[in-house]
């Protein structure tokens, strides 16, 4: 057994932690704080140039070519510098399902773009009665010629706001159980009928709902086939190998041993010297080692062409509800000062840990609530009977 | 990156695995109540060679890795085996590191089972090694005496409890035993006893891996078998969610302790953290799994004549023998920041 990632990642960690430490500044991250927005062109730009936009991908394709476990170093080391991906991962993440599924056409058209940083993609799944269960979108698409109409709202189109396209999944057939009427599109924002509102969440970050009404798409825009957009939606979803929260965690470790080294009780004894202290980050520190394992376990497996069962949901459910414990934990601790916010500049430590009270609460829900991962684990690993 | 074990090591856990599914099964455990000692099954593990894997070939052993323990003791947790291999493997290393002709001696005759040696790896009180982790079928015991390390015989003397988990321990006085003679001295005292523990700590977590791993298995296979309400309970979600936390925090577990183990030849400056680290989730991890587990059986569970119990009484047991998973966590701290108010 060997626990290291080897040489190539760790050279490549060293590279690009040197790149985010000149490109994610003081500014660009009060920048995202402030407006909320995990997506900046000029950071885009330097990622771009710097050959970091979809690093995985052939370097025939703009990419380097890099195997899971390197793409895991990336990843760690974006978690790491908190940069803001947000619109870059949703964009490199439509433009593998186009590179998997999508039309000649359609390859030649958004391809380069998206791995130049001119365009972005946002992603339109949820809807107001169809969050986990995604496949039970209402959203319509009707046929006119060699176009589509389409009638609906999403929510939670992140990046909305600026975004080119919108990866869009509706319901093309009513008559057939649900995941079987589905299918997906690339709809161009720019266009009349589509209504994007600010929706401005706990963490800070805003989001959206997109509202279309009577849209109107071309047939060429549709990706993969007519009712066949589960199966598209499936390459979406595999695309990802895992989300884990160790880098995260590992943010606000930092910054609670940065204020115990510093801080004082009413006696003038330092904070780290207090058992409590002491056993709060000793716990936080295990379950960061925890999360990591369980997500490089993850990248190891698609590395080596292993079959995965709940591997990826076991790290994203670990990772996720840990950093919610660990995060309330870290404001106990640090007491009444771990209240003040970014935004307060005697806050401790810039105000991590009080924005990743917030932040972490989200990462429980996205991508999958605990309880979908949940289900995927009884299911597929433990092979219980179907739950509800 | 590989987190398969290598040919030889399943050769390894295949030999372990059938010795305790044949000398360890739930009854033999039963029948080794209270004590926790199953003198056939040890007898096995002597000639199989277990205390010799612990050390290196100069000091007469044949120098497998603390990964090779883990993976065993990862069994031994697993089959709730009664007999004290982790305490022995332990002392052992704790001799050929302290070496000199009183720990030599003592070492060879540990070895091939003569003598029986185990390790107080918690300060008397009083006079009295208390609960000494395998102190009631030891034949020696390693304890501190003021700065000295020594080694008493555990003789009529000592005192053995009736405990939660059916182990082994004994009260041990050191007072009756004329001049015992020292194996280390002064400072070394502290760094033998600590490097001890960091041994302890990590095969013992792999042990608890092991439990949470097949609590999590006898639990699934109740809740799929089970019907209450028309339907099998593992379909309840009260059910089946708490398992999957189950089973992520026992594959966890079982990660962490063979990474932490894994580093103790590889990244030996990140043994011990690691070693403090893996023991506070697995027992953690251990305890709850066993406890939900035991939870899903209903009222079955509370029976003495379900498995699972013996898994829920013996998790607690190893989790809190020596040092809490709260200890474990402030020692974490030790490793990282070094001990409190020493800057």
């Amino acid at each position: 057994m060997d626990f290291r990632l080897g040489e190539s990642s760790e050279a490549l960690r060293a590279e690009f932690r040197a790149f985010l430490d000149v490109h994610v500044t003081r500014a660009l991250e009060e920048q995202v704080y402030r407006t909320g927005v995990s997506h900046d062109a000029e950071f885009t730009r330097a990622l771009v140039d710097g050959g970091w936009m979809a690093p995985g991908w052939p370097v025939e394709l703009g990419g380097q070519g890099l195997d899971p476990i390197e793409m895991l170093t990336v990843g760690e080391e974006l978690g790491r510098a908190d940069a803001p991906t947000y619109g870059i991962g949703t964009t490199v993440m439509v433009a593998t399902v186009i590179r998997a599924v999508g039309t000649d056409e359609q390859k030649s058209a958004i391809i380069p773009k998206a791995l130049a940083g001119d365009i972005v993609i946002v992603l339109g799944f949820s809807e107001p009665e169809a969050g986990s269960d995604v496949a039970a979108a209402a959203t319509r698409a009707e046929r006119d010629g060699d176009e589509w109409i389409i009638n609906g709202q999403k929510m939670f189109t992140t990046n909305a706001q600026i975004g080119d396209y919108v990866f869009l999944l509706t319901r093309t057939n009513t008559d057939v159980p649900k995941h079987k009427g589905l299918t997906m599109f690339l709809v161009p924002m720019d266009q009349p009928g589509i209504e994007v509102q600010a929706v401005f969440t706990l963490s800070g970050e805003r989001t959206n709902i997109s509202y279309y009404n009577d849209v109107r798409v071309s047939d060429s825009w549709r990706i993969g086939g007519v009712d066949e957009g589960w199966t598209t939606m499936t390459v979406a979803l595999t695309a990802e190998h895992g989300a884990g929260f160790a880098s995260p965690m590992a943010r606000l470790l930092a910054a609670a041993e940065a204020w115990a080294v510093e801080a004082e009780d009413d006696d003038g004894n330092c904070r780290l010297d207090d058992p409590e202290v002491r056993e709060a980050l000793g716990r936080t520190a295990i379950d960061i080692e925890v999360s990591r394992l369980l997500q490089r376990r993850v990248a190891w497996m698609a590395e080596t062409g292993l079959d995965m069962t709940t591997e990826g949901p076991m790290s994203k459910l670990f990772s996720s509800e840990a950093l919610k414990e660990r995060a309330q934990d870290m404001v106990d601790i640090v007491g009444p000062d771990a209240l003040r916010s970014y935004f307060d500049p005697t806050a401790p430590c810039h105000g991590v840990i009080e924005h990743m009270l917030r932040h972490a609460v989200g990462t429980t829900i996205y991508a999958g609530t605990s309880e979908i991962h949940r289900n995927m684990i009884a299911q597929r690993g433990l092979g219980l009977p179907r739950t509800r | 990156m590989e987190l398969r074990p290598s040919d030889e090591q399943q050769l390894l856990i295949d030999s372990y695995g059938s010795l305790y599914a044949k000398e360890s099964s739930p009854e033999r455990v039963r029948a080794a109540e209270p004590l926790g000692f199953d003198a056939a099954l040890w007898d096995q593990l002597v000639e199989q060679g277990s205390m010799s894997m612990a050390v290196d070939e100069a000091h007469g052993g044949w120098g497998a890795s603390v990964l090779d323990l883990a993976l065993v003791a990862e069994l031994h947790g697993q089959a709730l085996a009664p007999a004290p291999l982790i305490e022995t493997q332990v002392a052992c290393r704790l001799l050929a590191r302290v070496g000199g002709a009183t720990a030599d001696a003592l070492l060879a005759d540990a070895l091939d089972g003569r003598r029986l040696v185990t390790t107080a790896l918690r300060r008397p009180r009083q006079g009295v090694a208390q609960l000494v982790p395998a102190g009631a079928v030891a034949t020696d015991v390693i304890v501190r005496d003021g700065d000295r390390l020594v080694v008493v015989p555990a003789g009529d003397d000592r005192v053995v409890p009736e405990n939660v988990g059916s182990l082994p321990l004994a009260d041990v006085p050191l007072s009756k035993t004329t001049d015992p003679v020292a194996i280390a001295e002064g400072p070394a005292v502290d760094t033998a006893l600590d490097v001890a523990l960091d041994d302890w700590l990590v095969l013992t977590a792999a042990a608890l891996s092991g439990m949470a791993g097949r609590s999590v298995e006898i639990g699934v296979a109740y809740a799929g078998e089970r019907v209450a309400f028309d339907q099998k309970i593992g379909s309840f979600q009260a059910v089946g969610h708490r398992l999957a936390d189950c089973a992520t925090r026992a594959e966890g577990a079982q990660l962490l302790a063979r990474e932490a183990a894994w580093a103790f030849e590889e990244e030996p400056d990140r043994g011990p953290e690691l070693a403090a680290m893996a023991f506070a989730f697995a027992a953690a991890a251990a305890r709850d799994c066993s406890d939900w587990s035991l939870h899903f059986h209903g009222g079955y569970g509370f029976m003495l004549e379900y498995d699972i119990q013996l898994y829920y009484r013996r998790s607690r047991a190893w989790a809190n023998v020596v040092m809490s998973p709260a200890a474990a966590c402030r020692r974490v701290a030790d490793k990282r920041y070094g001990p409190a108010g020493g800057r």
